[in-house]
């Protein structure tokens, strides 16, 4: 039963931060009782917060683990275009903003191509672990295709992970088929669990030959999504969840998500901002709905961290992504590009790589390790967060200039935590208009009080500084937590000395648009 | 009448496909079509016109004019 207060938190127009703050209250603590096993308050879900079998199947796994996105790689197949709902922040016409399905411009593939690309960029990108079908519909709508896809992989590169992504509304009647193909993660979108938040998300799904809307169609949804997530766990296959949080309609509501699917197992709930914006086509960028700024965001996912454990680097890619987590490479494996390829599937070589990637990690770990005993003193309230530039590898690697997204540090003395990512890329519609690169990329990391980068020229030094963010170059191409612990500790001599006065900063804003390819953006530009 | 796809505003996503009860629509140049010969609005199949209720595009599949009304032997 929902409260008359949170019926009145979900209804009003805004985030309702009172409603959120009070769900916090009543929620707060590390939920140890779960299904899930999960042992301690982890937010990066990293190794000492899993049970060591779930760490084993998730540490490679870039979609998963917030450590593995900076090492390992995945790729989405587009061979699933049918879907069986409809959703307000999708429209399948132009493109889906939220779940990243590819574009009109995109190729759809066949279950015997995508296996052909999969192989292809294995054997290119040696830390690509991960295949996955998301779309550009729901994969469950075509069921033929997607495990004739997962066949043919499993056949020929036996290595890589397998999952897909789901609405969940055929998922109880394929859960044997998922189990049977050795599927081993599955993200289910779950945006609510009471149908009357969820008649103003979905206008209808098509369900037993019928069209239903409005309350009983969310009723079907709901109840098939709960019931397909139980069945996984049970049978002991990783469930993470993805909710768009719709400031206004569900975000006071998704704590309650968060606890019904935490103790349904889902080990990992990943609560993504709505994007919206009117070129999208889609009902909520026609109706104006707006999606969360970067504080709103962050605050209903501080407020869930007790439940599953909560991921904060998904960047809401799209269903025919290539690459580690914020790149794309996908036009560099168009069909016509692979069918002329030439393959050499090296087993022992990828495996080489991994092995390597593996001990970077470990140095990484052990330098974030070292830097944190030197905080251990500090008995400071005071928390930053702090902006990085990197290409990957855990490092600060990248030029401010050259920074598509930057990854978000939430430094305390407690020591470095990710909190998220903010893209400042271009996109080619829904841009903010004139502004410049740089006043972009200020909007969108105006909360942090520093900004950790390779190289920086003078120009923007001179504006980010006059802006009150920090830019920092001195632990150019070193481990980025190891180096901001070391930042954040000088800043809090500074403060304590009063060479600096600590001032809160402002909001910050998340940029509309899904992640495109380069081959992508020169198409739209030209529209 | 049959049914038929407005080309301009189908996304080619293939759903109608798969719950044709007739197999009357298929791909052809990039996006899907019926064979009017072989719809049968869904009559006696179904409540609804499948391609219909499955199409994320509202008023692209639409009964063809130029057909007279499917009627059940």
């Amino acid at each position: 039963m929902e409260s008359p207060a949170h019926q009145e938190a979900v209804t009003s127009e805004g985030v309702d931060m009172e409603a959120i703050m009070q769900q916090v209250a009543e929620h707060k603590g590390c939920g140890t009782t779960g299904d899930s096993g999960k042992s301690s308050c982890g937010s990066s879900a990293g190794e000492s917060d899993l049970p060591p079998e779930i760490w084993e199947k998730v540490k490679n796994h870039p979609c998963y683990s917030e450590e593995a996105h900076h090492h390992f790689a995945r790729m989405h197949v587009a061979v699933a275009p049918a879907c069986n709902i409809q959703c307000n922040y999708c429209n399948r016409k132009y493109d889906c903003a939220n779940e990243s399905r590819p574009g009109v411009v995109s190729e759809r593939l066949t279950p015997e191509q995508a296996a052909k690309k999969v192989v292809a960029v294995a054997a290119t990108i040696p830390q690509m672990t991960v295949l996955g079908i998301a779309g550009p519909g729901d994969p469950l709508a075509n069921p033929a295709k997607t495990f004739k896809t997962f066949e043919l992989i499993a056949q020929t590169a036996p290595d890589i992970k397998l999952c897909l992504s789901t609405n969940g509304l055929a998922l109880p009647e394929h859960v044997e088929t998922i189990a049977r193909y050795n599927v081993d993660h599955v993200t289910i979108t779950i945006n609510m669990i009471d149908p009357e938040i969820g008649a103003k998300i979905y206008p209808w799904i098509f369900y037993n030959h019928k069209r239903i809307e409005g309350v009983e169609a969310a009723r079907i949804l709901s109840e098939h999504q709960l019931r397909g997530l139980e069945m996984l766990t049970e049978r002991g296959i990783l469930c993470k969840v993805n909710s768009v949080m719709i400031p206004g309609v569900n975000d006071a509501h998704l704590i309650e998500v968060n606890k019904a699917v935490k103790a349904r197992g889902a080990f990992l709930h990943n609560i993504m901002p709505l994007i919206s914006a009117p070129e999208h086509g889609t009902v909520y960028g026609l109706t104006g709905q707006r999606g969360p700024s970067a504080q709103e965001l962050k605050a209903l996912q501080d407020a869930c961290e007790g439940g599953a454990n909560m991921m904060r680097h998904c960047r809401q890619c799209r269903a025919d992504a290539v690459g580690l987590l914020g790149e794309d490479r996908s036009a560099e494996f168009t069909t016509e590009k692979i069918m002329d390829m030439e393959v050499n599937y090296d087993l022992e070589q990828r495996k080489a790589y991994q092995d390597a990637v593996e001990l970077e990690r470990v140095a990484k770990v052990e330098a974030k390790k070292e830097e944190l005993q030197g905080l251990s003193g500090e008995d400071s309230d005071i928390k930053v967060l702090a902006a990085v530039a990197t290409k990957g590898n855990g490092l600060i690697n990248e030029h401010f200039g050259h920074a598509k997204e930057f990854q978000i540090y939430e430094l305390s003395a407690a020591g470095s935590k990710f909190v998220g990512h903010r893209r400042v890329d271009l996109y080619c519609q829904g841009g903010f208009g004139d502004d410049t690169a740089l006043e972009t990329v200020i909007r969108a990391i105006n909360d942090c009080h520093a900004v950790f980068v390779a190289k920086i020229g003078g120009c923007p030094k001179a504006d980010l500084t006059k802006a009150g963010i920090e830019p920092v170059d001195e632990f150019a191409h070193e481990f980025i937590e190891k180096s901001a612990i070391s930042w954040f500790k000088t800043y809090l001599q500074k403060v304590k000395s009063g060479e600096v006065a600590h001032f809160p900063r402002g909001d910050a804003e998340i940029r509309q648009g899904a992640l495109i390819s380069e081959g992508e953006r020169k198409v739209c530009d030209g529209v | 009448m049959a049914y038929k796809i407005v080309a301009s505003q189908c996304t080619n996503c293939s759903a109608c496909e798969a719950e044709c009860p007739n197999e009357a629509i298929s791909e052809k140049g990039g996006t899907f079509v019926i064979e009017p010969a072989k719809c049968t609005e869904c009559i006696g199949h179904y409540e609804t016109a499948q391609c219909v209720a499955v199409c994320p595009v509202d008023k692209t599949c639409i009964l063809d004019a130029a057909y007279p009304r499917y009627q059940p032997a």
